[in-house]
Order: structure tokens, then C-alpha cells, then sequence
């Protein structure tokens, strides 16, 4: 029987059903008398619904039903809801308004839902909702971050004035201001982090079924977090009684955060499969997942650098207005507040930080956590400042960066964070050394002989993941509590079954927290399922997002393991005859100290079963134990990045040439995992740097719909990455696990426009730079070139 | 995507008589364009004829022409030993169409019927001065192609093939759009003797179009450096999203002098 | 409606179907192989590529009734006799899936390239992946995978291809 050890690179449990075919995600479920919906969307980013006229449609061949706003307010359906809060400068909670899971009254962004047909056939549903006969009251729309709150843009929402949603700030404005007017040198940019579409390959999908018998309802849906979806609906929408409502993710596609949210589709499905009386499925389409699935970034920032003449900061100071789109999805107020500002400050000993943040209404699709969830947004801004206050001052960006690291911990940052370990000069020379930086300047001048300009960009990110206890998080206007369970249930085989609330989507649970048990137990992996994703077999659960499920998830594994080992000392105590602090474990084998005694786990396991050694009296027979892990602090993974890039002069078009990771994720289970975890997250991140963009235009109507038009990076568009690590093991969790999921997408970004702005020479380099933007910046730069002659 | 009538035609005859007598018919070729286009319900054809076992593939030299079925894929173009020995720039143009699973249905045929302004063939088509020859009759290019997404087809006339005459030298490069990887500029050069025709295709607010500056200055030395100086005005040119028509003005005097440099 | 008669995975099947019915729809929903996937409807991700007469195509982009007496092979039957594809194998050991959505149809695309090309370098493996996209990898991993199974395959380490 083989182990497998913790910091093995054992390949994936799960591939061989994905590779097979064999997986089974949302659409390839089929219930038995199954019916399709297909949902009428808005065309208009913003109008009144005068009229919604079913009567035609809904005698059109094989139409089941037809529903609309109307229905969802007669049965009383509750709106969707954000589930955290946040309160004004003045102390006033954010202004949210309602979120209807059909449209009611009126429709505020282009696929808006209008209404939903459900139908024998997806062709017949899509027929019928072409013959709903809808009157819209077209109005003019705010589609502006920047212009949302100008006086005369168009109101998306009465409860919100101004679209503002709120104005919140975190930091010492004063004691900043002061650090600005003392400082030797301030460094300003503009900056905009441009809107994403998250793109899982995996479309949303759900059936929804409904058990007449039992009243109860069953919801296969595409989420990340099934226990916080079946929360919502009941507790909020009133769909069900959590008893009487179970939500399965099976396998998913993707997520990035992307499915996280409640939607109103999924919540549509479950709600009409009650009411007509059949199983309903919908899959989005690729236009409707573009349309309407929940948009990452979108902030507008004005932000400043403070410095001292020795190239010391001393103060940072940010403006950024975040677009929420039409509705506040279920995260999205967290979002460029607690998971945006409080990452100001880096990986850099910052004395003084203030951050405003205004959240303001627009009529275009709700935007929520996208991978990484505002701290690529807080990467990009201090990494920019941070590269292009070094060039100003005429400092070598290595070298300001390591003139301002934090180098004792714990660190108490000036907004919230407690940094607890990190060696952030560590990763910054071993990246350095990797990327032969030494060798840039030959490369460069050898570049340059082609006509291509080459530059290097550093990105010396820190992210605060695993969020974090749940009594802080709570403090700060969280709706939940951020734990995670874990249950370990021993076959009497010696076989085991554990069950997490944390979602796999393509992290690989099915092997690293199996690794766990094994290395634990000291039986074969093979011999450990993970269960996960089904309210009725997991009791709770909040699911995988923010990095959390190595740091929090695999955290509650640990726990419960140690209860099952101190159960299992108990069992093997009486099958040994020995006393109970005698016994060792190791290995999968029971020992009694200073003997030659021993029995394996399997065997204890049966015998905690059979229960023929103990008294019931003294010893519960069984061995299953559960646990829920609240962590004591964030974790804080943090690394450097380095991106060696060419620009072609005459066409704009930029090549990444070498990309260098160096990244802290603390104590690492499976590095094959973790690895494939960073590659693609600076895929995500080039994405974002070089080629995406949702662009809405001034009617509202989003441009960039489908892949025609929205760039998704491609096997040709990115280079082979050069990945290594350092290691600080993380104090605040058992296994000193930082977490790995969103470092890629954090860190990328900035590494790639660092590495453009060092090749053009000019700061203003905005995202995504595709070849026409470069090209302009190219003319513009050559332009001033000439005018300074 | 609405319902249709499917029909299989045996020969082009054939399928100029379903034609005739289907409801709202189509031609069905590959499929690459048309089915996407059905499945947004942007097309909605009551009736399509597919073409895939009218005899319409196959690639064949005649004399100092090489004359392509209109059913004929991409790949097939691509890998075609006659139209590498004969026009490595047409097998390099259709090598890079698309992807490698639409090249394996997408045929030159559906290609030119369909005329997209940023497809690549058109381009090939005018600098090359080919003939498209149809059931009814043979078309140049020139007269063939009639602005975007539009030809000099009958309803029920299918294209049979295409005519290439074999260049003294060709080259062609593409500059892709970064989402949808069709052309934001495509410039196709082609050097028979003296005369020299550039092709510009993705860029033309009316489609593809000859440049007739860049023609003249190549006539006179075939080399990039010729074309220093060149200007294309942007004023017939695309503007998107992803290229003003400033940038592709510009784009099309640097894939031209690339297209040159490529020649072979 | 027409009748189609194709050969799936080494199997003869026949059926009525609507005109249509894409070959993808055929696959999932009459003979529930669902592990050909949708990912788009502009033809560009490529989660569908099976392979009709030994090569790759989007089964989003065919219609079932233009597959009549073709012989279609899917992810599902890509294994042999419970043997895994040295292609599939390759994905698994090299690590190039994470949620496994592309994947069928990454595999598919990768044996058509490997079956069209031979033994291919990186550069040109990029480049022929043009068509399908994933969203998890980076295709970092996945290149390492087409690589190995390429080996595999042919037993020859790639040439140094001219990628253009
Ligand atoms: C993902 C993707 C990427 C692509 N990228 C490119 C690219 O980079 N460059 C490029 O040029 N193209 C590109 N294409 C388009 C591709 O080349 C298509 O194959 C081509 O445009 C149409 O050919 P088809 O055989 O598929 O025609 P179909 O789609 O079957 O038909 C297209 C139209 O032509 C008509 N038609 C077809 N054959 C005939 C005939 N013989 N006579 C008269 N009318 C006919 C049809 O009725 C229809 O209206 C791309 C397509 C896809 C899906
Ligand atoms: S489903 Fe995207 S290409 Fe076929
Ligand atoms: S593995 Fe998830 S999209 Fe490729």
C-alpha cells in the first residue's frame, strides 16, 4: 500500500472520468419528463415595461407555461440579494435596489429577464418567447463608470440617488494628507481596470425538479458554493425550506468566481419546476453567459504616491469609482471595498493609506468577484505606482521595491490587514535570478536591432485569501460566516469518505484533500473519495472561492482528522490491550511504546465498528467525526512576477517573450496542482493586460457579446511560464497553507503593463493593450519625440 | 435555429433544379458560415441544398492554371502539393483560415459566394485576377465580388470553381483580429510579368479592394522598399472596435511591404 | 423528418431526426454522449471537436444529416478495449485539464493534429490550437501533454517545424 505524501506531485484522481467523457456537468443531467426554458430578455439597457403580452405565446406548440415579474410577485418571491454590507462615510447603509429575479416594472441592463418559456423543446420555447408581444418604454441609459454620477445621468435606481450605492473610505485621511504635503516626490496615475467577461468554458446551466410526493425540490445547478445558493433561496427568495431543497453542483466547468452568485435563472428553474409541475432545464448560450453573467473589475482610479527623499513611501492615496452594474449581485458591495482597499499597501511598509470608493449603479450587467475579487484591482494600482514612482525618481524598480518591503512580521498594515509571514525580497531575487534580469539590457539592445522594443516588468504582489474568521469578516458587513466543514467518515474497511462543503471545479479536491487523508492516515489515496457538492449528502458548507479551500477547507479536514486519530488511539488502545497514552500513530500503524506491538488502521477502523473490544459505555462504536474550521486570520500569499515583453513598431503587436513566477503559497499539497493553478491565472491576467475587454456602448448594448468580438487568450497569445516557489509557511492554519487559486490573476497584470511602459517609455499605457492601442501610444510617443527636436 | 428542409444534391444540375422549386432555399457548403449564422437566427433558409456530393471538390493544373472545385476545403487547399509547387502564397492563405476543424469543412466556394469583407480568399481571388466560374457562366473576380457580403450570383447560380493563373510570384499576409482571428487586414500581392496586383482584403469599408497606388509603385520594382511613402487614405476603411480605420490604414502600408517581402 | 445513419465510436446507429439537429445535439441528447460539450455558438472554443472520417471538426457547426454513412468518433470512443489513448494519457500525466470542460474536445483536436502532423514542437502546436479554447490551464500544461502524446504516438520527438 502505497502513501501519498503531502508535497507529492500525484496526478488527479478525477481526470480519468474527464478525459473518458465521463463527466458529468449541469447539461449532461436529464430528468425524466423534462422541459426547457429559455428566458426573453431585454434588448434595451434601460426601459419601462409597458406591456408583457403571453397571450399569443402561450398557445404556441409545445408550450408548458409562460411566467413573468408578475408571477414571481404574486407567489412572493423574495428579490436576490447582497449579502454584505456597507455603510457611507456618514454611517448610512448602502443603497441597494430591488433585484427581481423576472423583471418587474421596468428592465435595466440589454438581457435583462423579461419573462421565461417553458417548453416540451428548446426550439419551441425560444418560438414562443419570440411571439411574447412586450411594450418597452425606452429610456436613455447610464452605461459611464467614470459619468454614473453626474448630475442628469439617468437614474438606474430611485433607492440609489446619483447611482451612488455608497461612498465609503478606509484609512487615516488626515494623517495622509499630511504624508502627501511632506513629501519629496508624488507620483500620479489615472487609472482604469477594464471590465471582464470570467468566461468559464462551462456555461451556466440548471434543472430544476420538483418532488410532489415530498414537497420538495431538487436544484442541479452550476455554483461554486451549492450550501450559500440553498441559503439565499430559502432564507431570502422563500423558494423552500432548506429541508425541503437540495442543491447539487455536479461537475464544474469553471468558475473564477463567476458562479458564486445566485442568479435568477437557476432560482427561475427551481421556483417553475414547483409551479408547472415538470422538471425545467436551462443552459445559457455563450451570448447569454455574456449578456448576463455577473463581469468582473470596472473601477476608475485616481492614484497618488507619496515618497521621501531617501525613496521611502510615505503615504498612498486612492479615488476609484466601482461599477456595479444594473443589480447588486450576491458579493459584489465586498468587492472594491474590504477585498480591494485593504490590499493598498502591498507587499510595502506603508505609514499612511486613505481610499475612497464610490459604488455607483450603471445599466449593464451586475459585476461581482471575478478571480482574485479586488485585489487584482489593488495589485494593479500600487504595482503601477509603485514601478512608476521608482523610474521618476530615477531608482531601479528591483531595488525601490526592496527599499520598501516589509521585512519584520508581524505586520500591521494601516488598513486592516495583519500580515503574519512573508519573505517577499526572497521571491524578488529568486525571480530576478530566474528571469536573468541581469541579461535584460543584451536582449534589449539585440531586440531592438529587429525593430522590436523590449521591455521588463516587475509585479511584487500580496493577496489576502482564505477569508478569514468569521467574527471579523462579520464586523465588517459580511452576511456569513466564512468557515468550512469537514467530514471524515471511516468505512469499517479502513476505507474513507470525506465530505467538504469546498466545491471543485477544476482545483482537484478529488486528489489533494484525499493526499491529506493519506498522509494522514496512512492508507492508499485510492482507498479516500471526496464528496462534495450536494447539500443532502454535506451538511454545510460555503463553498470555494478566495483561494479558501486549501487554507479554510482542507483546514477542517485536518481537524476533523485529528479527532478521528485521537478516537481511533481510543479503539486501538483496547485491541492492543494497552493504555491510551501508550499508543502511537504512524504510518497507518498503531504502536505501543517501547513495544514491538501493532496494528494497522484498517483493522482498528473494523474494530471501532464491530465494537466486540469496548465498552459502550466508555467507547461510542463508529468512526466518523466532523468539524468546522474558522481561521484565525487571512492568509497571505505573495510573490513576484516578471514579464519580458516585445513590442512590434510598426504594428502595435506586443509578444510576451519569458514570463517568471516566484510565488509564496506557504506549505504546498500537490505542486503539479498548484503550478496549473498559477498558469492559469496569468493567463487570465495577460487576458485582462492584452486582450479583453467588455465594451458596452453609449445605448448600453454590449459589444464585445460573443468570441467574436471578445478576446480570449489562446494557446498562441501566451508563452510557456517559468514557475518556482518559496516557501514561509502560513502560522494561522494547521497545515500552513496560504492558498494558490487567484496569485496568477492577481499578480499578471500589472507585470505585463510594467513591462510595456518600460518598453515605450511612457506611463499611460492603458488595458487591455491590444495592438491598436499600442500603436497609438507608439504614434503619440513618436509625435512628442519629434516635437521635442 | 428555424426548421428546413434538407436536400442532398447528386450533381450541380441537381441542385439548380431544387433551387428553383424549393421555398427560401440556400446552398449548404461547409457549413462554416452559414450554420453559426442559422443558429443566431440571423439566416433562416426554408430549404437548404448541400452541395458535399455534387462532384464539386478537387484541385487540378491546367496548363498555367490551377482550377479549384468550389467544394474544395480549406485544408485541402492548404495541403495541396500542386498549389504549393504552383501558388505557395494561395496553400499559405488557406492554411491559416480559420482554424484547423473549419478548414476541414469551410471550402473556397462558400467563401467567395459568402464575400465577408474580412475573409481571406477574396483577396487572393482580385490580386491573382482569377475566374470564378459558375453553372451559368465565368466571372472575373473584379465583376464577381459586389461590396460586402454580396456577389454577382443569381439566386440560382452556384459557383463551381475558381481559376487561379499561376503568378511569377505571390505573397500574402494577414494581420488577424485578435478575438475572431478573421482579417483586420489581409494584403494579398501577385507579380505576373510586369504588372503587379495588391489585394486588400478586412480593411475595405465596401470589402475587398485593389490598391492601385501600391500596384503602380510595385510595378516599377518589385521590393518592399517601393512602397515607402504609400499612403492608403482612411477614408473608405472599416473602423471597430478592434482597428479605426486610421490603424488599418497604416496596417495595410506595413502587411503590404510584409506581403512583398514574403513573395515567392 | 430525415432519416440519418452514421457510424459513432465503431457502432452503426440510426435515426429520424429534425434537419436541424446539429451532429452535437445528435451525439448528447439521441445517443446521450455527452461528453462532447458546448462552450459557444460562434464556432471558436471547440469543446465540441470530434472527428468525422478521421478528422477533427465542431460538431456545433455540422449538421447531423451531413454525417450520413460517415464514421464519427467522440472522446467516448477514443479508449480501446479499456485502454486509455496514449493521448488521453498524456493529458492526465502532463496535467493539461483543471475542470475538464475543453477537454474532450482538446484531446480530440490533439490527436487530429498529432494524426495530421506527426511529431510537433511547441510553436506549432500553439498555433494549431487555434480552435479550442480553455479557460483554466493557460495551455501551459496542455502543450506539455500534446507534446508527450505526440511522442507517444509516434514514437519521435519532434522536428523543428517553421512556425509561421
Ligand atoms: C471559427 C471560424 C473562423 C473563421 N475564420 C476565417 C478566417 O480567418 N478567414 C476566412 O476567410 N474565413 C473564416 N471563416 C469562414 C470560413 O472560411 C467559412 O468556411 C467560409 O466563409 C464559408 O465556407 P463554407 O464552405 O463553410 O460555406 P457555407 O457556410 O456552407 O456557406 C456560406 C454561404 O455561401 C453560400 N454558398 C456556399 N457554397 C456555394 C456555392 N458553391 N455557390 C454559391 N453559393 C454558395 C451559402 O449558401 C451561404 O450563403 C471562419 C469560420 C469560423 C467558423
Ligand atoms: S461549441 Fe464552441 S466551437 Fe463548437
Ligand atoms: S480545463 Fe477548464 S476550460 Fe480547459
Amino acid at each position: 500500500m502505497t502513501v501519498t505524501a503531502i508535497g507529492s506531485a500525484v496526478r488527479r484522481k478525477e481526470d480519468h472520468r474527464f478525459i473518458t467523457g465521463k463527466g458529468q456537468y449541469t447539461d449532461d443531467i436529464n430528468r425524466p419528463g423534462q422541459t426547457h426554458a429559455y428566458f426573453l430578455r431585454s434588448p434595451h439597457a434601460h426601459a419601462t415595461l409597458k406591456k408583457v403580452d403571453i397571450a399569443r405565446a402561450k398557445t404556441m406548440p409545445g408550450v408548458v407555461a409562460i411566467y413573468t415579474g408578475d408571477d414571481v410577485a404574486a407567489d412572493k418571491v423574495g428579490g436576490l440579494i447582497c449579502g454584505w454590507m456597507i455603510h457611507s462615510k456618514d454611517g448610512t447603509p448602502m443603497r441597494a435596489g430591488p433585484h427581481p429575479i423576472l423583471a418587474q416594472g421596468k428592465v435595466r441592463y440589454v438581457g435583462d429577464h423579461v419573462a421565461v418559456v417553458v417548453a416540451e423543446t428548446l426550439a419551441q420555447a425560444k418560438d414562443a418567447a419570440e411571439a411574447i408581444d412586450v411594450d418597452y418604454g425606452v429610456l436613455p441609459a447610464n452605461v459611464d463608470t467614470a459619468g454614473a454620477q453626474a448630475k442628469g445621468a439617468p437614474e438606474v435606481h430611485s433607492e440609489a440617488p446619483n447611482n451612488t450605492v455608497y461612498d465609503w473610505h478606509i484609512g487615516d485621511k488626515a494623517a495622509t494628507e499630511a504624508a502627501f504635503k511632506a513629501a519629496k516626490h508624488v507620483t500620479k496615475l489615472d487609472i482604469v481596470n477594464n471590465r471582464l467577461v470570467p468566461n468559464a468554458m462551462e456555461p451556466r446551466a440548471a434543472v430544476g425538479e420538483y418532488d410532489a410526493g415530498n414537497d420538495a425540490l431538487t436544484l442541479y445547478t452550476t455554483s461554486q458554493n451549492p450550501h450559500v445558493a440553498r441559503l439565499i433561496m430559502s432564507a431570502f427568495l422563500g423558494i423552500a425550506p432548506e429541508h425541503k431543497l437540495r442543491v447539487i453542483a455536479p461537475d464544474v466547468g469553471g468558475g473564477f468566481g463567476s458562479k458564486i452568485f445566485v442568479y435568477a435563472e437557476e432560482t427561475v428553474c427551481v421556483w417553475a419546476a414547483r409551479k408547472c409541475g415538470r422538471p425545467v432545464k436551462w443552459t445559457a448560450d455563450r451570448t447569454e453567459e455574456f449578456l448576463c453573467v455577473a463581469h468582473g473589475r470596472d473601477h476608475v482610479t485616481r492614484a497618488e504616491l507619496a515618497t521621501d527623499a531617501e525613496g521611502k513611501i510615505t503615504g498612498l492615496r486612492v479615488k476609484t469609482i466601482a461599477n456595479m452594474g444594473a443589480y447588486l449581485s450576491t458579493f459584489a458591495s465586498s468587492v472594491p471595498t474590504y477585498l480591494y482597499a485593504t490590499l493598498l499597501s502591498g507587499q510595502y511598509a506603508i505609514p499612511n493609506i486613505y481610499a475612497e470608493v464610490d459604488a455607483v449603479y450603471t445599466n449593464t450587467s451586475p459585476v461581482d468577484a471575478y478571480r482574485g475579487a479586488g485585489r487584482p484591482e489593488a495589485t494593479f494600482v500600487v504595482e503601477r505606482l509603485v514601478e512608476a514612482a521608482a523610474r521618476e525618481i530615477g531608482m531601479d524598480p528591483a531595488a525601490f521595491r526592496k527599499r520598501n518591503f516589509v521585512s519584520k512580521f508581524p505586520h500591521q498594515t494601516p488598513v486592516i490587514m495583519n500580515y503574519d509571514a512573508g519573505d517577499y525580497k526572497a521571491s524578488l531575487v529568486k525571480a530576478m535570478d530566474m528571469a536573468d534580469v541581469k541579461g535584460f539590457g543584451k536582449r534589449k539592445r539585440e531586440a531592438a536591432k529587429q525593430g522590436k522594443l523590449r521591455g521588463l516588468g516587475y509585479s511584487t504582489y500580496i493577496e489576502a485569501c482564505g477569508i478569514a474568521p468569521s467574527q471579523a469578516v462579520g464586523s465588517l458587513g459580511a452576511g456569513v460566516g466564512l468557515w468550512e466543514s469537514a467530514e471524515v467518515r471511516v468505512n469499517p474497511v479502513g476505507t474513507v469518505e470525506v465530505l467538504t462543503g469546498s466545491h471543485s471545479h477544476g482545483q482537484g479536491h478529488e486528489t489533494t484533500f484525499a493526499q491529506l487523508v493519506s498522509s494522514r492516515l496512512g492508507i492508499s489515496i485510492d482507498n479516500v473519495s471526496i464528496v462534495h457538492g450536494d447539500t443532502d449528502k454535506v451538511q454545510f458548507g460555503m463553498g470555494t472561492y478566495g483561494s479558501r479551500s486549501g487554507a479554510v477547507g482542507m483546514s477542517a479536514i485536518s481537524k476533523a482528522l485529528d479527532k478521528i486519530e485521537a478516537k481511533a488511539k481510543k479503539v486501538a488502545a483496547h485491541v492492543l490491550e494497552a493504555a491510551e497514552a501508550d499508543i502511537d500513530f504512524k504510518d497507518g500503524q498503531f504502536t505501543v511504546k517501547g513495544t514491538d506491538k501493532s496494528v494497522d488502521f484498517g483493522t482498528v477502523a473494523l474494530n471501532a465498528y464491530i465494537a466486540h473490544k469496548f465498552n459502550p459505555q466508555e467507547l461510542e462504536p463508529g468512526l466518523k467525526e466532523g468539524s468546522f474550521y474558522d481561521p484565525t486570520n487571512f492568509t497571505f500569499p505573495a510573490g513576484c512576477h516578471i514579464c519580458e515583453i516585445e513590442v512590434d513598431q510598426e504594428t502595435g503587436v506586443a509578444s510576451i517573450v519569458k514570463w517568471t513566477a516566484v510565488d509564496d503559497f506557504g506549505n504546498v499539497i500537490n505542486p503539479m496542482i498548484v503550478e496549473g493553478q498559477v498558469h492559469g491565472g496569468i493567463a487570465q491576467g495577460v487576458g485582462q493586460a492584452l486582450l479583453e475587454s467588455a465594451i458596452y456602448n453609449k445605448d448600453g448594448q454590449l459589444v464585445t457579446a460573443s468570441f467574436m468580438d471578445y478576446a480570449m487568450p489562446r494557446a498562441h497569445d501566451l508563452p510557456s511560464f517559468d514557475v518556482g516557489m518559496t516557501v514561509t509557511p502560513c502560522p494561522s492554519n494547521p497545515l500552513g497553507i496560504k492558498g494558490c487559486g487567484e496569485a496568477g490573476a492577481i499578480a499578471s497584470p500589472p507585470a505585463v503593463i510594467n513591462a510595456l511602459t518600460d518598453a515605450l517609455g511612457t506611463e499611460n499605457v492603458p488595458m487591455p493593450a491590444t495592438p491598436q492601442v499600442l500603436w497609438q501610444v507608439i504614434q503619440r510617443q513618436s509625435k512628442m519625440a519629434k516635437a521635442a527636436e | 435555429m428555424y426548421p428546413f428542409k434538407y436536400h442532398k444534391a447528386a450533381t450541380v444540375r441537381g441542385a439548380v433544379a431544387i433551387l428553383k422549386k424549393a421555398e427560401e432555399p440556400k446552398l449548404l457548403a461547409g457549413g462554416q458560415t452559414l450554420i453559426p449564422t442559422m443558429k443566431q437566427r440571423l439566416a433562416s433558409p426554408k430549404a437548404l441544398v448541400d452541395l458535399a456530393g455534387a462532384g464539386l471538390s478537387g484541385i487540378e493544373q491546367k496548363g498555367r492554371t490551377i482550377v479549384i472545385g468550389a467544394m474544395t476545403t480549406h485544408a485541402e487547399v492548404a495541403n495541396s502539393a500542386v498549389v504549393q509547387a504552383a501558388i505557395p502564397a494561395l496553400a499559405k492563405l488557406a492554411g491559416h483560415i480559420g482554424d484547423p476543424q473549419v478548414r476541414h469543412r469551410g471550402t473556397i466556394g462558400g467563401s467567395v459566394a459568402n464575400n465577408d469583407p474580412a475573409a481571406d480568399y477574396p483577396a487572393a481571388l482580385m490580386a491573382l485576377g482569377a475566374t470564378v466560374h459558375t453553372n451559368k457562366r465565368k466571372l472575373a473576380a473584379e465583376e464577381f465580388f459586389a461590396g460586402l457580403f454580396s456577389t454577382a450570383l443569381d439566386e440560382d447560380e452556384i459557383v463551381t470553381k475558381v481559376a487561379f493563373p499561376v503568378p511569377g510570384k505571390a505573397g500574402y499576409v494577414k494581420f488577424p483580429n485578435p478575438a475572431s482571428r478573421y482579417a483586420i487586414v489581409g494584403v494579398f500581392v501577385a507579380k505576373k510579368g510586369r504588372s503587379v496586383r495588391v489585394a486588400v482584403t478586412g480593411a475595405g469599408s465596401d470589402g475587398v479592394f485593389r490598391h492601385e497606388a501600391m500596384e503602380e509603385a510595385l510595378g516599377k520594382r518589385f521590393n518592399p522598399k517601393s512602397l515607402d511613402g504609400i499612403a492608403t487614405p482612411a477614408g473608405n476603411l472599416n473602423g471597430d472596435i478592434h482597428a479605426s480605420a486610421e490603424y488599418r490604414a497604416h496596417l495595410i502600408g506595413v502587411i503590404a511591404k510584409r506581403a512583398v517581402a514574403a513573395a515567392a | 423528418m430525415p432519416t440519418v445513419t452514421l457510424t459513432v465510436n465503431g457502432r452503426q446507429v440510426s435515426a429520424d431526426v429534425d434537419a436541424r439537429t446539429l451532429l452535437v445535439q445528435f451525439l448528447r441528447e439521441n445517443l446521450r454522449l455527452t461528453g462532447t460539450h458546448v462552450g459557444c455558438d460562434t464556432s471558436q472554443c471547440g469543446a465540441c471537436v470530434v472527428h468525422v472520417d478521421g478528422k477533427a471538426v465542431k460538431s456545433c457547426t455540422t449538421f447531423a444529416v451531413q454525417c450520413e454513412g460517415a464514421d464519427v468518433v467522440t472522446i467516448e470512443g477514443l479508449a480501446k478495449d479499456g485502454k486509455l489513448h496514449p493521448m488521453q494519457e498524456a493529458f492526465r500525466e502532463h496535467h493539461g485539464l483543471q475542470c475538464g470542460f475543453c477537454t474532450p474536445g482538446m484531446i480530440m483536436s490533439a490527436v487530429d493534429i498529432v494524426n495530421r502532423k506527426g511529431a510537433v514542437d511547441e510553436a506549432t502546436i500553439r498555433e494549431e490550437l487555434e480552435g479550442n479554447i480553455c479557460r483554466c490551464t493557460g495551455y501551459h500544461n496542455i502543450v506539455r501533454a500534446v507534446e508527450a502524446g505526440a511522442l507517444a504516438m509516434t514514437g519521435k520527438a519532434p522536428a523543428r517545424q517553421a512556425a509561421e
